[in-house]
């Protein structure tokens, strides 16, 4: 039994032979370590390397993990996403030229989804921005972008604002599910229930300075929190102990991708890339035309007024296999395009995909076929996101 | 880990039970941690042979697609229908309800190739710790 190599190229994991995974990657530098390596090893963590980094991609069951998620919570290292430091005097002016969302409309304290878009309004990272004060912004960014997105941030930078990647000065966990705010507020000085989604606040975590922001990628209530590597182990040991009454497990990569994928939230690499603009992304929503000049906007216009050919869509199997990431899309028999990202949905029990199709297919109810090795295999397109959680 | 005595193994992961010139084949309880939760099993036709190593099936984990080989050359005699069903027998139960496929041996000397199960565990351990 081997990794099927077609599907091997488009994993971004695959725990079987390690050999393919570091051949895999293009580079022969060691992979990165978080600070809580050895901690996921001892807990019998499967790791793999993404991004450049050696994480955790499950630990009790990609299955189980995710339905922690869905019922109680689940408890992420997330130290390999990156973070950049943007403040300074002309700082706003900056990030309103070099992201594509209205960084203006932010208070202090909140946090805007966003993208860094190349001039030709394609996709260079997607992004949070996080309000600190009127000059002062952090930013998170993808692990494996981290280095691109700085330089290219810096490359951007003719304003009076200072620019720095604090990458190594973070850990980031997430805790994420129904009962995270109730298990996060045993070790907090802060009142949770004062953060509303996409706001943060600075407080204290089992004593420890941090960022403690209600943010996510699985589509649930929840909490990232961003402090001092020093205190991982500590803060990470002591969020597992202080939850095990409400079922908090620890959960690796592999669910985060299952549980983005029910969620449809994209992932660069594969939803968005250089290849999309945010109109065929279907993110069309943090894109502010209306707030003047910025990087990608002349050729959003144009493509905007030129109309697009292509739109991320979803969709659930109706035949019987699993869309992979890279499968081709059929409609009438022909190639229209590959499968972004596809996989089981372990929590909503269907096997799901998402795709781009050309714009005249991409009607909720259009059948598609996913070639699934030799055999094209029945799909149809639904509504998105495929698992929205009870408010 | 189990490595069952009256198992063989091949170097692929792939478990098989001998019975005359009949092999039942499935994957051992290695590979089925290395692969994680399965949730889906892709099998041949009853009367589809394969040669050795050749690929007979499709073991799909929640993050991955995996090809099953055949171990030796034969005929297939019967598919277990109901491992399509409920593939999480790959996980439950790798050396008991978890077979993929009864073959009829073309050359029983081939079988003469495969590890036997200390040999196995020897070649498992090897491969964990690269």
């Amino acid at each position: 039994m081997t990794p099927h190599s077609a599907y091997a190229r488009f994993a971004f994991s695959l725990c079987f032979a390690s050999e393919v995974i570091f051949s895999s990657m293009n580079s022969i530098s060691p992979l990165k370590k978080t600070k809580l390596n050895q901690v996921h090893k001892q807990l019998g963590a499967k790791m793999a390397e993404f991004g450049g980094w050696e994480m955790p991609i499950e630990y009790s069951g990609i299955i189980h993990e995710h339905l922690a998620v869905r019922n109680s919570a689940g408890l992420f290292d997330i130290s390999h996403m990156g973070e950049i430091i943007i403040r300074g005097p002309e700082s706003l002016g900056f990030l309103q030229k070099v992201t594509c969302n209205d960084v203006s409309r932010l208070k202090d304290g909140q946090v805007q989804y966003s993208a860094l878009l190349f001039p030709n309004g394609t996709f260079v990272d997607d992004i949070l921005v996080h309000r600190l004060s009127p000059d002062d912004y952090f930013v998170c960014v993808n692990a494996s972008n981290t280095d691109r997105d700085f330089k290219w941030i810096c490359e951007q930078n003719h304003f009076d604002a200072e620019v720095q990647d604090a990458s190594d000065q973070y850990t980031q966990l997430a805790i994420q599910g129904p009962q995270a705010g109730k298990i996060l507020q045993k070790l907090v000085n802060i009142d949770l229930t004062l953060i509303k989604y996409y706001w943060f606040q600075r407080g204290k975590v089992n004593g420890v300075e941090s960022i403690i922001s209600r943010t996510g990628y699985t589509g649930e209530d929840g909490f990232e929190i961003y402090f001092s590597p020093e205190f991982s182990k500590q803060i990470w040991t002591h969020l597992l102990e202080r939850g095990t009454a409400e079922g908090l497990l620890p959960v690796g990569l592999g669910a985060r991708n299952t549980l983005r994928l029910e969620a449809k939230m994209a992932l660069y690499g594969h939803e968005i890339s250089e290849e999309v603009a945010p109109w065929e992304a279907d993110l069309a929503w943090i894109v502010k035309m209306e707030k003047g000049e910025f990087i990608g906007r002349t050729a959003l216009l144009q493509l905007q007024q030129r109309g697009i050919d292509k739109q991320l869509v979803g969709f659930e199997m109706e035949g019987k296999g699993i869309a992979r990431d890279g499968y081709p899309v059929l409609i009438d028999g022909h190639s229209v395009g590959r499968v972004t990202s596809g996989g089981p949905a372990p929590y909503l029990r269907k096997n799901l995909g998402l795709a781009y199709v050309p714009i005249t297919h991409a009607r909720v109810g259009t059948p598609l076929d996913i070639q699934i090795r030799s055999n094209p295999v029945r799909a149809r397109i639904v509504e998105t996101p495929f698992y929205k959680r009870k408010k | 880990m189990k490595f069952p005595e009256d198992c063989l193994f091949s170097k692929q992961h792939e478990w098989v039970k001998v019975n005359g010139d009949t092999a039942t084949v499935g994957i051992t309880d290695y590979a089925q941690k290395e692969l994680g939760d399965v949730v889906f099993v892709e099998l041949p036709k009853v009367g589809d042979t394969f040669e050795t190593n050749e690929p007979f099936g499709n073991v799909e984990s929640v993050k991955a697609v995996s090809e099953v080989f055949c171990p030796v050359a034969g005929e297939v005699l019967e598919v277990n229908q109901e491992l399509v069903n409920t593939p999480e027998w790959v996980n439950t139960d790798p050396y008991g309800d978890d077979w993929f496929i009864k073959l009829k041996v073309t050359n029983p000397e081939e079988l003469k190739e495969l590890f036997n199960s200390q040999e196995y565990e020897e070649y498992v351990a090897e491969e964990s710790a690269e």
